[in-house]
């Protein structure tokens, strides 16, 4: 075996703490790591938040982020041990060897400059191609990657082209300096499920083509099955299980591994629809403020006691707006909601105590649902001291059974939100809106910002919660995997309307329109080859390309 | 109160002693206020610490009760302008719409003309009493608080909890001072430790030209206008009170700052 162009031995890599209350000190977040990787081949780094992937990718390039220090082992890149070498040759490895995709194209290109000039840079800068050369070679790029009009959308600026384009203009400017490594950091993960598979196959054709070498980082095992040569799965900072895809992907050794192989296997037997829905919306229409045009187009839809609706659709496809026409911060400009067999009005304010107590409501992103200022008792306390009037004691008794439910103890009614992990945090989310008491809770994406094996503990808990308390849920998500495991009906939203709407059955049987077609077959799935097949067989483009 | 820093400590000890000072004037002071002990200029001795000043008034107890004014008028009129521009400002992001458009623009106006001018017309047609001076100085520096809590409180207010909040069916009151107010404190708290220096700077230049604190009432603007003439003759008594403001300005930053630390440090920032 010839001499490996990457070379990680027993990598540790500290970073000083700051928990509230006590005083800074340092720890250890990777704890010796180790791995080959030889030229043209790509390593997957897969692992949950906290994992220590993007910490060890970016090792690769002898940086550390926010503070972050590499503190012992050795980081070989052509034959040197890159952690030794001097300042200078650091600079020559940085965006020459070895360059880097983000997770956020948006948040990484400079908006003041055109596409073009950014992707050039680092080429020119290290003396690799003269500015003609670099430019020649970027069109040339951006053709090989897909994008459309290749001669001229370098002359754009990063907000004039759409979100996957923008990932791959990213991944032209990585190439560009023609590395022999390029690190990729979540560069689907932010994107739609339709725009993530365009995205990845031109990121892999790319590889292919220029024989570099790359690590590919993310969280999701399906999408890294697809690019990855061999896998390295981490958990807190340490290996967990290394090998081929082959073998992580179809004989996981490890029971970690097994456990991500398998997360959304979740089962639920799909119910009968009811005669009296408990929310019935139908024919809304809405638009915002400013805009020519509606945001929802006569959207009609039921969601039954008991039972959940998922609302599928991209970023922009008006779910997010229905659950705020549904709960009147958006008033609709036509149709009618009916709810529990009353006509709610179409603006918040002038609803009554009760409609408000009985629809509830959990975000997606925790951290920005709970008042960092309160404490976790608070925040699940003042629903029932608002709505029911419980104080002292009473109402600590209930605040601890809620704590029971949702499988964490009563140690945490003293806990501020940022001494919880993510899906603890969302899970005081679900309790608060359990407080209430509702009748029907609208979850929008809730699983969307977890790892996955926490997601899936998330689906349980509010599946068991529906069983248990006979609440009904409209679960507002882009993925179908979590569609297919908590549904009892789907209705799929595309630009503002509800193309497909009926019991998950029947939604999820052929024949199919177009663009379900196209949503179902975007959805990773975990076997060697899915990527292929599916762009070679779907009927439809996606919409963000 | 363990792991206080050095800084910090010095900012707590020199505003507490400035604080004390001005609240125990009269037992401290050795002689009183407006009491003519000695010659004119009389340099510090035994008797007199910093020597006497422009009539042969002790200049340490004039400046220590000149503390006790400057300080009570910055504090009371720093409260007022907070109470009142944070819970306007907040009120301002919270309501938005006309109501929004209406208290800012008569902000933008108050804030068109400088305050010290507007500060000078106002008091050269009012009674000058400290009453007054606490209301005009407190009005007129609500207006740059309110415009800081307002871009905070608007920024707050699009989080998904005052949401959440709003949903439940809490009415303004609760959304202001329970879910805005705690998380707009460190920048609130930051700026109030400058405010109060600026009062007192702004009623000591009030004082010095003449619409402030009136003679005999000791105050440190005052003081340095009584004895401005010495400067010529190589007579220091006009700085004591410019070192006494510098002092209090640095020491009351230094808490601010440490106040900062400790409650971002809460919500898990960064110490």
């Amino acid at each position: 075996m010839s001499e490996p162009l990457l070379k990680v031995r027993d990598l540790k890599i500290g970073a000083t703490v700051y928990p509230p209350g006590q005083k800074p000190h340092d720890i250890e977040i990777v704890h010796g790591v180790s791995f080959d990787l030889q030229p043209g081949k790509v390593l997957g780094l897969i692992g949950e938040s906290g994992a220590g992937k993007s910490t060890i990718g970016l090792a690769s390039m002898a940086y550390g982020r926010g503070g972050v220090r590499i503190t012992g082992g050795e980081v070989w890149v052509n034959g040197r041990d890159i952690l030794q070498t001097s300042a200078g040759d650091v600079k020559r490895l940085r965006g020459g060897e070895v360059t880097y995709v983000s997770q956020s194209a948006a948040a990484s290109f400079n908006p003041a400059k055109r596409i073009l000039e950014q992707v050039v840079e680092a080429a020119v800068r290290h003396g690799k191609l003269s500015r003609k050369q670099a430019e020649a070679k970027a069109i040339l790029l951006f053709e090989k990657l897909g994008l459309p009009d290749p001669a001229n959308i370098g002359k754009r600026y990063p907000h004039q082209v759409s979100g996957g384009q923008l990932q791959r203009c990213m991944t032209a400017l990585a190439l560009c300096p023609d590395p022999d490594l390029v690190v990729f950091d979540e560069p689907t993960t932010a994107l739609d499920v339709t725009t993530q598979i365009d995205v990845l196959m031109a990121i892999k054709e790319a590889i292919r083509d220029t024989g570099v070498a790359a690590i590919y980082i993310t969280h999701d095992l399906a999408v890294v099955a697809q690019v990855s040569d061999d896998i390295m799965v981490l958990k807190m900072g340490e290996t967990v299980e290394y090998g081929p895809t082959d073998q992580i992907i179809n004989a996981p050794r490890e029971e970690y591994t097994q456990a991500l192989v398998s997360v959304r296997s979740i089962q639920h037997e799909e119910k009968a629809p009811t005669p009296d829905p408990v929310l019935r919306v139908s024919g809304v229409t809405a638009r915002y403020r400013g805009l020519s045009f509606d945001v929802l187009k006569d959207v009609s839809v039921d969601v039954h006691p008991g039972q959940t609706l998922a609302v599928v659709g991209e970023s922009g496809s008006g779910k997010s707006t229905l659950a705020r026409a549904i709960t009147g911060l958006l008033p609709p400009s036509a149709g009618r909601i009916e709810f529990a067999g009353r006509t709610l009005s179409p603006d918040q304010p002038s609803r009554s105590k009760e409609d408000l107590r009985e629809l509830q409501m959990i975000y997606q992103i925790a951290d920005v649902a709970m008042n960092p200022r309160q404490t976790v008792g608070t925040i699940i306390g003042r629903p029932l001291e608002f709505y029911f009037g419980l104080r002292g004691a009473e109402k600590r008794k209930r605040i601890k059974e809620l704590l029971d439910e949702i499988e964490m103890g009563d140690g945490f009614i003293d806990r501020y939100p940022a001494e919880l992990s993510g899906g603890q945090k969302q899970r005081v989310c679900i309790a608060r809106a359990l407080a209430a008491n509702p009748k029907l809770i609208i979850c929008d994406e809730v699983t969307s910002a977890l790892d996955p094996l926490v997601a899936d503990g998330i689906l349980k808990l509010l599946l068991n919660l529906q069983k248990i308390e006979d609440v009904s849920y409209l679960f507002i998500t882009h993925d179908l995997a979590t569609v297919r495991s908590i549904a009892d009906s789907i209705a799929v939203m595309y630009q503002g309307a509800v193309v497909r709407y009926g019991p998950k059955s029947e939604v999820l049987a052929p024949p199919f329109d177009d663009y379900t077609d196209l949503l179902l077959s975007s959805v990773p799935e975990m076997r060697l080859g899915w990527l292929e097949e599916v762009i070679a067989t779907r009927k439809m483009e996606s919409a963000g390309n | 109160m363990k792991n206080i820093s050095l800084a910090a400590g010095l900012g707590l000890f020199f505003t507490a002693a400035f604080f004390l000072m001005a609240l125990f004037a009269p037992l401290i002071a050795p002689y009183g206020m407006a009491e003519v002990v000695g010659g004119v200029w009389e340099p510090a001795s035994d008797k007199f610490l910093l020597g006497t000043d422009s009539i042969g008034r002790d200049l340490l107890s004039r400046l220590i009760y000149g503390g006790r004014t400057t300080i009570f008028i910055a504090t009371a009129a720093t409260l007022l302008s907070f109470s009142l521009g944070s819970v306007l400002g907040f009120l301002a992001a919270v309501m938005g719409g006309w109501v929004d458009q209406a208290l800012s623009r008569f902000v933008d106006l108050l804030m068109s003309i400088p305050s010290l001018i507007f500060a000078l017309v106002v008091l050269s047609v009012m009674p000058v009493t400290v009453f007054v001076l606490i209301l005009v100085m407190g009005l007129l520096d609500a207006t740059r608080v309110y415009r800081l809590a307002r871009a905070v409180a608007v920024d707050i207010n699009v989080m998904d909890y005052v949401e959440a909040a709003t949903l439940r069916g809490e009415g303004r009151v609760w959304i202001i001072f329970r879910e805005i107010l705690p998380n707009a404190l460190s920048p609130l708290v930051a700026e109030m430790g400058l405010r109060f220096i600026f009062m007192v700077l702004f009623v000591s230049t009030l004082s010095f030209l003449g619409l402030g604190v009136q003679p005999p009432q000791a105050d440190w603007g005052g003081i340095v206008k009584e004895n401005a003439e010495g400067i010529v003759y190589g007579i220091g008594a006009a700085l004591w009170p410019a070192v006494a403001i510098a002092t209090l300005a640095i020491s009351v930053n230094l808490v601010a700052d440490w106040v900062l630390n400790r409650t971002t440090s809460l919500k898990g920032g960064r110490g």
